[in-house]
């Protein structure tokens, strides 16, 4: 089964995740940018980490025969740093027409300040002028009311709910936004978010139409396998199987293709170009010949003493 | 060269885009080249794979001939139809400001995705030379992304004609070390040199002593220049049960002048008979070994 990864923080992980996912089934993974643990101070910091993620990480992606996808943005945290703020709002139309990017995001609110209220709502008309999808972190705290007002701002900007991807989302907020038409996606990521028993339940309940699954995976303890084990999860306790494609490959794939950079081509029939540039192929795609992966459980033992 | 150029890719771009798109690359590269700021310049070039697709440029026989008749050895074999159209761009916009024109390359570098470095850096042999654009290209090859360093290091004619010494064997060094190919390195041949030799006997040895493999097309630069147990390191290439290493060896050794490398060579007749009438070749050991890694796209 092929699984796209809708929201990973590949920056922060390392090749034993992405050899991990690509043996589990992962063709596509779309970063976010974000916060990276500790405050930037500087413009420059930004641009060298927008460059980063359109270029090398894309490019370290491709070596494991994932696809790298990612979407450029003010987070809510630095958007309270208004000097820095100001300087990144100028850059971002640079990195927004990129090649690999699929949307601005992640974008919201976190304390739900008066700064990051200006920042979401600039970016949301950089979005509706460059026609891109996208994507919205809920905050973590006073989750409920900042999900619901993050769609307010987006319908007062007259922006289209087919072209916003609402994440974070937990069994308290789902109802509303796919009742207001949204997309809303599901962070797998161990004890501040989802579950993925809890995941199974939703769909149990909600079925698959315009839900996705992600893993947030980042610089905090999460799981990068979280697609792939909610998907096993959802098929041994009864999810039907296309529900379970939908969720965890193509809804990703329908909502954040609205881009125009993301094509299932990509991975299955990619560009000559990129076939001898930056995309090595997958090897499960391939049927299984010469493994791109080594067995990750083998490598990863500290009895296995041999390093080559 | 640099405006005789854009119109050769400009040409070859008409002729391979429908009307609609050759009118849109035709109005965008009119608002770049009029256009006071850099605002232009970097929506089009970020435009033209979404607008003029990324499929391969394909040039024909005629079509390459006529690049080598506007610059030497000019080869854009390689090049997909958004690379030649982002260069065609470049070469105007050198044409029409040549003073600030390095500047705005380290700064499209600066903001670059793959498939823009891989442009940029494509093209620099037909951009007006500069000591500022030189040191770009240095921090291109520091790259870790093969694609961007072979984006310099292949089919580019720029590093024969302007590399020092240093940052040429370095190169081809680089080349080696990230598994990458030599053949495609334009005047490999003619740039080669003893301290290079030297190097790269060296590198061998490191791998030998690592139970690693060693390519034998890095044998192509130390031949003309093996001396004293180089000879030695060419004989136990030569000995080596692997065709392409054995053929590698003994073509190093045909192309050393140190009578050793002969009394070695005679050896060998039946490969040295292929040697001699063209069936062993550096070329043909690199394409070689490319199938026998099976990576060969």
């Amino acid at each position: 089964m092929m699984f796209i990864d809708p929201h990973a923080h590949m920056i922060s992980r390392t090749t034993d995740d992405y050899e991990a996912m690509a043996a589990a089934g992962v063709v596509a993974v779309i970063e976010p940018a974000f916060w990276v643990g500790q405050p930037r101070t500087h413009v420059g910091t930004y641009i060298d980490y927008l460059s980063a993620i359109i270029g090398f990480e894309r490019f370290r992606a491709g070596q494991f025969g994932i696809r790298h996808y990612c979407t450029v943005g003010l987070n809510s945290k630095e958007a309270n740093n208004e000097e820095l703020a100001e300087a990144v709002m100028e850059i971002l139309p640079r990195f927004a027409l990129k090649e690999g990017v699929v949307g601005i995001g992640e974008i919201g609110y976190d304390e739900q300040t008066e700064l990051e209220d200006k920042y979401f709502r600039l970016q949301l008309e950089l979005a509706k002028e460059l026609d891109l999808p996208v994507m919205i972190h809920t905050p973590h705290r006073d989750k409920k009311r900042g999900t619901t007002k993050s769609m307010d701002v987006c319908e007062e900007h007259g922006m289209d709910p087919t072209k916003i991807i609402v994440d974070h989302n937990n069994e308290e907020t789902v109802r509303e936004v796919l009742d207001r038409g949204y997309w809303a996606a599901f962070s797998i990521y161990p004890s501040t978010k989802m579950g993925n028993a809890r995941m199974v339940d939703i769909l149990a309940e909600y079925g698959a139409e315009r839900i996705m699954v992600d893993s947030a995976c980042d610089w905090g303890i999460s799981e990068p396998l979280g697609v792939a084990k909610t998907a096993k999860l959802a098929l041994e306790r009864g999810i039907p199987q296309e529900h379970v494609r939908l969720v965890c490959y193509q809804n990703a794939l329908s909502a954040y293709g609205q881009s125009g950079q993301m094509q299932e081509d990509d991975w299955l029939n990619p560009a000559a170009i990129d076939q001898r540039t930056v995309y090595e192929g997958n090897s499960i795609l391939r049927g299984g010949r010469e493994p791109l992966v080594q067995d990750s459980a083998v490598k990863r033992n500290a009895g296995n003493l041999i390093i080559e | 060269m640099t405006s005789t150029a854009a119109a050769l890719l400009e040409q070859w771009l008409e002729r391979r885009l429908n009307d609609e798109h050759q009118d849109w690359f035709q109005s965008r590269l009119h608002k770049v080249l009029t256009s006071n700021s850099d605002r232009e310049l970097h929506i089009t070039l970020g435009l033209i794979p979404r607008k003029l697709g990324r499929t391969d440029l394909n040039p024909t026989a005629t079509e390459l001939a006529d690049a080598n008749s506007v610059l030497p050895d000019w080869n854009p074999t390689g090049w997909s139809i958004d690379t030649a159209a982002r260069i065609a761009v470049l070469c105007r916009l050198a044409e029409k400001d040549p003073a600030t024109f390095s500047d705005t390359i380290i700064d499209l570098c600066r903001n670059a995705d793959l498939a823009e470095s891989i442009a940029l850096y494509s093209g620099v042999a037909l951009y007006p030379h500069s000591e500022k654009l030189s040191r770009q290209i240095g921090e291109g090859l520091r790259t870790n992304m093969r694609a961007v360093f072979e984006a310099i290091a292949h089919h580019n004619l720029y590093p024969a004609i302007h590399f020092d010494e240093n940052r040429w064997n370095h190169m081809v060094l680089k080349a080696l070390f990230i598994d990458s190919t030599l053949s495609p390195i334009q005047g490999l041949d003619k740039r080669a040199n003893a301290e290079l030799a030297t190097i790269l006997r060296d590198y061998a040895h490191e791998r030998w002593a690592a139970g690693r493999v060693v390519t034998a097309e890095l044998w192509r630069c130390v031949g003309p220049f093996a001396k004293g147990s180089m000879i030695e390191d060419l004989q136990r290439v030569a000995e080596s049960n692997v065709l392409t290493e054995h053929q590698a060896g003994v073509l190093a050794l045909t192309q050393c002048s140190d009578p050793r490398a002969a009394a070695i060579v005679e050896r060998y007749p039946e490969t040295a008979a292929s040697i001699a009438n063209g069936a062993i070749t550096w070329d043909a050991i690199a394409e070689q070994q490319l199938q026998d890694s099976g990576t060969s796209a």
